[in-house]
């Protein structure tokens, strides 16, 4: 991945930075220039809550190339308190114990270190908070 | 706007075509197609491709397949909206022929996907999904339909042998047409039992990777009857688009471009989906024949795969899907299915189904939903015989 791609995102990435519409409240993950609720173009930068709770998980085990090392991983999509919901991976757990509705922590982890560029690139992760 | 119809069909057998180039494949099936139709010339043409680039290596395909077919000069274009390209050209094809901007429009769709390794196939085919904010983070395809299978299951209580009724269902009917890819029946057991490849699901709830082509000719109602040939009309074009993240949408249940899509394209046809007999559906992966069957209303929301357990979406039951074996069987050259959607539904509807698969009694309406990516965009089109 060219630098320029992974470091243009790093607010949301390292910072879980999000645009709050400054007209009805809605909050994009990653910042948008138009809300997609009500149309308004002015946004206040806000940081995401770094809790919520599995709405849906996978296990994969046929893997893209930067994550063959990793496989079988689980991937999954969270709901915060306000209501953002997320994708990324699920991990420091036994992924058989893995259930629809867990609490997961949101941590700041390395997502990819197989990059043509060699670049090594973070973000965030899910962790479930049993552990 | 005026009437239009397709009056040609054209598809040549699907698979691993590694002695057939790209533009070799597109022409056979173009050139079947044309000859179907009974037309001299064709005015422009336009094609569906996910990505030529990734996969050969090749962008700028229109003017080249035009220039292989035999028509340099002529307009030609290429569309695309992930695996729904082929939907997107038939609809951009009968927009140009109703207009009155051409009479004579072929629609095809093209992909080949054997000439990079299974990891650049899962590269290019993720590019469908959200780049950064999905793929990123180890998300594949198979994975996303993986998010929305399990969630349908905790919510409905859908099953394994759902799933796979689903699978050995197409597989069944894809036994019976000579152009699918892998034309072999199967069993729920094999399908429980294959390799798994993103929980829960396995090989065998996923399409193939496919090298293939479809095209179809469109033109007025007017002049299909000059021509003499079987008037299936196009009676409704539906498209809408979704976010193409799936976490960003509200419900990981449903997929609202499909039920819009088939909303627009019923509405616009002045028909209920109980006026259609059968249809083609994007089952990329057998969760979504479940989910996309129930975002159309052919069967309750939630009751999708209790429905393809049943036998209500074979051949005999009581609202057929995917009788050409749809996409797990036939084959997903991703450009070409939403094009050979069409062909399937106007070949039942013309009574020419082959080998047993032709539905009984007469079918009058079909409806084919080809989707793009984890549901981001769709496209119904429904076609009546007249
Ligand atoms: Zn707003």
């Amino acid at each position: 991945m060219f630098p320029s791609r992974i470091w243009r995102e790093k607010g949301q990435r390292y910072r879980l930075e999000a645009g709050k519409c400054r007209t009805c409240g809605y909050i994009a993950f990653p910042p948008r220039l138009v809300c997609p609720e009500c149309g308004a173009v002015e946004f206040e930068t806000i940081k995401l809550p770094d809790i919520g709770k599995l709405l849906t998980y996978t296990v994969i085990r046929v893997a893209p190339s930067q994550f063959t090392d990793e496989a079988p991983y689980a991937i999954g999509i969270a709901e915060l308190p306000n209501g953002v919901k997320l994708t990324a991976q699920l991990v420091d757990c036994d992924v058989e114990k893995i259930k629809v509705g867990m609490d997961v922590r949101i941590e700041f982890r390395r997502i990819q270190t197989h990059d043509t560029h060699g670049v090594i690139s973070y973000g965030y992760k899910f962790v479930p908070k049993w552990y | 706007m005026r009437d239009v119809a397709v009056v040609g069909i054209g598809m040549n057998k699907w698979g691993e075509l590694w002695g057939k180039s790209f533009r070799d494949i597109f022409v056979e099936a173009a050139l079947i197609a044309i000859k179907d139709a009974g037309v001299d010339k064709i005015d422009s043409m336009t094609i569906g491709c996910m990505t030529g680039g990734l996969f050969v290596g090749q962008e700028h395909l229109a003017s080249m397949m035009a220039d292989y077919l035999g028509y340099k000069h002529i307009p030609a274009s290429r569309v695309e909206s992930a695996c729904a390209s082929g939907g997107l050209a038939f609809r951009t094809a009968y927009i140009e022929v109703a207009s009155g901007m051409s009479d004579i429009v072929l629609a095809g769709g093209v992909e080949k996907m054997t000439d990079v390794s299974g990891d650049g196939a899962t590269y290019a085919l993720a590019t469908a999904a959200d780049q950064e904010y999905e793929v990123f983070h180890g998300a594949t395809f198979p994975g996303l339909y993986a998010l929305m299978a399990v969630a349908h299951m905790e919510k409905y209580g859908t099953t394994r042998d759902m799933l796979s009724a689903v699978s050995v269902k197409n597989h069944k009917n894809g036994a019976k047409n000579p152009n699918a890819q892998y034309p072999f029946e199967t069993t729920i057991e094999e399908v429980n039992n294959s390799v798994m490849v993103a929980s829960p699901l396995r090989i065998m709830d996923c399409s193939p990777i496919t090298d293939g082509a479809a095209a179809v000719i469109l033109t007025t109602v007017d002049i299909a009857k000059k021509l003499g040939k079987p008037i299936i009309k196009v009676i409704g074009s539906g498209h809408a688009t979704d976010t193409i993240a799936l976490h960003s949408r509200k419900d990981l249940t449903t997929l609202a471009a499909t039920k819009l899509a088939g909303e627009r394209a019923l509405k616009m046809a002045g028909k209920t989906i109980k006026d259609v007999d059968f249809a083609e559906v994007h089952d990329c992966f057998t969760i979504a024949e479940i989910i996309v069957s129930e975002s159309l209303g052919i069967f309750p929301v939630g009751k999708g795969g209790e429905m393809a357990a049943k036998g209500e979406s074979s051949l005999e039951g009581s609202f057929p899907i995917n009788t050409s074996g749809g996409l797990k069987s036939k084959g997903h050259p991703v450009g070409a299915t939403g094009i050979a959607q069409i062909y399937e539904i106007v070949k039942q509807l013309r009574g020419q189904a082959e080998n047993g698969r032709q539905l009984k009694n007469n079918p009058k309406i079909g409806m084919a939903q080809n989707m793009g990516g984890s549901g981001g965009s769709s496209l119904v089109h429904i076609l009546e015989v007249a």
